[in-house]
């Protein structure tokens, strides 16, 4: 049990807690002892070379990846609980991933407002209106009749994003957003989570935009091979690196 | 008009025995020849809603956690897609057949609960159901895990991401392999002649063995029967596909 027991989370508590987190593909351990908090309304961006585990630790926190050991807790609810009601994690959890994942055959609109109305059971009038505000704040104004198909990449990931926020949830998770985006496209979705970060939604990023997680981050984590071999707020940890293999990424990428 | 027609085909028929059009001119052997077509429309049209629905069905349980399930489907698919839809029909027709119980409408005949009519919709719904069952598989298979892990990131079950998400796009793709399985289906109802189920190839069957004379008249009526209903299926198939079509999203001929 975490000391944040179920029911009784206060804001004060880390809204996301995660405590020697370990994680095996068959042999490979892909997390091997991963603890850290994150508070209500701070945004931390994980960082770290490819295949050290980011996505994964990332896709543990709702649940998609069952956790081998440890425990992580979202407002004081264990993830790996077997007897956990996935719904009620779904609905505290937003997740943006890398491909957009966006469901070809339905509108912009439509994408946004199908979790709502399917899974909260909401009324399609007022699930609408949240809708198209949240399409006018992802900038597509316009876009609501258009199919995936038919939008950016860019554009797509921002429904997607949208898509995220109609669950109204607290947390929101992204997975590498930018990563399937060529450069112009990055800067609108960019700019789009740090409104997001801004207004004061708990952000936790998986991202290679050195220069973007300098700017939002709160807090960031440098993960290698399964640990997190540092971590700290931008300022100190992008100038003041004291691990070697810190270094030499930091090294590569600047 | 209609007495002109008749009058013409009875004069035709005097003239040159090998072209006796005497389902047109005899009103007895008018009414078999429309009670065939009508059992043929009925048979088509039963056994393709049947099959479509064991394919939907069957697609669904493959993907089933118990291993029973899935091996069941299995044998189901191998057993159907393996035999000769003629051998199947007599195999249910002629030995299970023997084992249904009966009943006495009349308190004096028995009758078997499943008449011919019956066995040849059973019959033939499965013998195409087991390949539309791999069909929807295929289409099943052809959706991203990614997209699904969107729609139950979103907090969606099982089942709602089947029926939301992943079955509307794996139709798309499934139609088709569908369309070409189902105008087998109908081409296949005529072995239900077999049975004594009085389709339209028995009635004509029956026709010219009365008058042989009949025989080419005959001949040309099957072909010009199936080749309509067919081509409506067709049309009708081809239609939806391009309704269907998701603007921007490859295949399904967009």
């Amino acid at each position: 049990m975490t000391d944040a027991a179920n029911g009784n989370w206060t804001p004060d508590r880390p809204i996301v807690s995660l405590k020697d987190v370990h994680k095996s593909f068959g042999d490979l351990e892909v997390l091997k002892g991963i603890s850290f908090d994150v508070m209500k309304g701070e945004v931390i961006c994980i960082i770290g070379p490819s295949g050290s585990g980011k996505s994964t630790l990332i896709r543990c926190v709702n649940a998609l990846n069952p956790i081998d050991s440890g425990s992580i807790a979202v407002e004081g609810q264990e993830v790996n609980d077997p007897k956990l009601n996935k719904l009620e994690l779904r609905k505290k959890v937003g997740m943006v991933f890398q491909q957009y994942n966006l469901f070809p055959h339905k509108t912009a609109l439509e994408n946004v407002m199908m979790a709502p109305v399917l899974v909260l059971k909401e009324d399609k009038g007022s699930v609408e209106a949240r809708a198209r505000a949240l399409i006018r704040k992802v900038r597509l104004d316009g876009k609501e009749d258009s199919f995936p198909g038919e939008l950016s990449g860019g554009q797509q990931q921002r429904v997607a994003i949208a898509r995220s926020l109609a669950m109204q949830p607290d947390v929101m998770l992204f997975d590498e957003v930018t990563a399937a985006l060529d450069p112009e496209t990055v800067k609108e979705v960019l700019v789009t989570i740090k409104d997001l970060a801004q207004e004061g939604m708990t952000c936790m990023l998986v991202t290679h935009e050195m220069g973007f997680a300098r700017e939002i981050a709160d807090h960031i984590y440098f993960t290698d091979r399964g640990v997190i071999v540092e971590h700290g707020p931008p300022a100190t940890f992008f100038d003041e690196a004291k691990d070697p293999r810190t270094q030499e990424f930091l090294g590569q990428i600047l | 008009m209609w007495d002109s027609i008749q009058k013409f085909f009875r004069d035709l028929a005097e003239r040159d025995a090998a072209w006796n059009f005497i389902y047109i001119y005899d009103d007895k052997e008018l009414e078999r020849v429309l009670d065939g077509m009508w059992v043929t429309l009925e048979l088509a049209v039963v056994c393709v809603v049947c099959s479509v629905v064991i394919g939907l069905v069957g697609a669904w349980l493959q993907g089933a956690h118990s291993r029973i399930v899935r091996s069941v489907v299995q044998g189901y698919i191998q057993f159907f897609r393996n035999t000769p839809p003629l051998v199947q029909l007599m195999f249910f027709y002629f030995a299970l057949g023997q084992f249904t119980p009966t009943f006495s409408p009349d308190g004096y005949l028995q009758q078997p609960i499943i008449s011919n009519v019956g066995w040849a919709i059973i019959s033939l719904s499965f013998f195409a159901g087991a390949f539309n069952v791999e069909i929807f598989r295929a289409g099943i298979e052809a959706v991203p895990q990614s997209t699904q892990e969107a729609a139950e990131s979103l907090g969606m079950s099982r089942f709602q991401a089947y029926v939301y998400v992943v079955l509307p796009l794996a139709f798309r793709v499934s139609l088709p392999s569908l369309n070409n399985n189902l105008v087998n289906l109908v081409k296949t109802t005529t072995q239900a002649l077999a049975i004594a189920v009085p389709e339209l190839l028995y009635q004509l069957v029956s026709i010219y063995n009365d008058y042989s004379t009949a025989q080419n008249a005959c001949m040309v009526l099957m072909f010009i029967v199936y080749i309509t209903l067919v081509g409506f299926l067709v049309l009708g198939m081809n239609r939806w596909e391009r309704r269907m079509t998701i603007p921007g999203y490859g295949g399904g001929g967009g």
